[in-house]
């Protein structure tokens, strides 16, 4: 089996209002040195498959189909065998 | 009219937008987002509320549910769609409106009277309304946030496709009187064919006197004065 590890990350051009507040928290806590944050979703899915290739193919579909809005979104993803 | 509103799991203000027809005379079809029928409706409403709890992106998963076959069919055919609100998210999220609903730049759900500009007539939900009309129309989202490219922009701009944009009680739009950010003050837009209508304003909210205004109601008039000049 496949695990894919998968970052759904708002594009550059988008405005990340959360990031914001998070780099605004963070001078709160004194940590001035921040001077960006971009929050970004995380996704592991486990796939039935051992072939690389083919997985790539399927984690690309399911990125664009569902998990990421092309509009507003891109993402990238790596694989890894697991076991059971 | 033949009125169908489609009820997700999570919508919560289908029953309001079936109520408010209903009460106008209208026949009114509640369908269940696992049917496999709109029952051929003059306009589909597609409610508010949270579709599958906003998971993933708002609107997101209900545009995998079964009844999205039928209802690209029907958009195919030139069918009329309301999307209010979560309605509005999920129709850019199935593709049947550009662009995307991101959330509030304040970060906070915003709840209260707002009101919005007629900016053009030509539309079907617009129709024999004066551009420039300001509306007191409710607005609840947290992800109301109109984003679009610029190339997308200025394409809505060119084809007279943005219907209402967020302004104050005189009608004037500004950053000032934008509620959540979105880009041009938008808070509705129609398809090419300008018979999908998006908006994040709630007018099934503001139809009976009870609810402080009525101003809801001038939306669905339209829709039947758009229906009577057919007749």
């Amino acid at each position: 089996m496949l695990k894919a590890k998968i970052f759904v990350r708002l594009k550059a051009s988008v405005l990340d209002p959360q990031g914001k507040a998070v780099t605004q928290s963070l001078h709160q806590l004194g940590y001035q040195d921040v001077i960006d944050t971009r929050v970004s979703k995380y996704i592991e899915l486990v796939l039935n498959e051992t072939d690389p290739e083919k997985a790539k193919a399927e984690i690309d579909g399911i990125c664009d189909k569902l998990l990421a809005n092309p509009n507003t979104e891109t993402y990238d993803f790596s694989l890894e065998q697991v076991e059971n | 009219m033949k009125i169908s509103v489609i009820t997700y799991p999570g919508s919560n203000c289908d029953a309001d937008a079936r109520e408010v027809f209903a009460l106008r005379g209208h026949s009114v079809k509640a369908i269940w987002h696992k049917d496999h029928d709109l029952g051929s409706p003059d306009l589909l409403i597609l409610p508010g509320g949270f579709s599958y709890g906003d998971y993933l992106r708002c609107g997101a998963l209900a545009h995998t549910s079964p009844i999205s076959a039928e209802l690209i069919s029907y958009a195919a055919s030139g069918g009329m769609i309301l999307g209010i609100c979560n309605g509005f998210q999920i129709l850019t999220e199935l593709g049947l409106l550009p662009g995307a609903l991101l959330m509030n730049a304040h970060l906070q759900f915003v709840c209260k009277h707002q009101h919005i500009r007629v900016e053009s007539a030509n539309s079907p939900f617009t129709f024999g309304l004066k551009p420039g009309t300001a509306l007191d129309i409710p607005i609840a989202h947290k992800e109301g946030n109109y984003f679009i490219d610029p190339d997308g922009l200025k394409a809505l701009q060119d084809e007279d496709r943005i219907l209402f944009r967020y302004c104050n009680a005189e009608g004037i739009v500004s950053e000032e009187y934008n509620p959540n950010g979105a880009i041009d003050n938008i808070a509705g837009i129609c398809s090419a064919n300008r018979r999908i209508l998006g908006m994040m304003p709630h007018p099934e909210r503001a139809c009976s006197p009870a609810v402080r205004n009525t101003d809801g109601l001038q939306i669905i008039e339209a829709v039947e004065r758009y229906f009577e000049s057919l007749a």
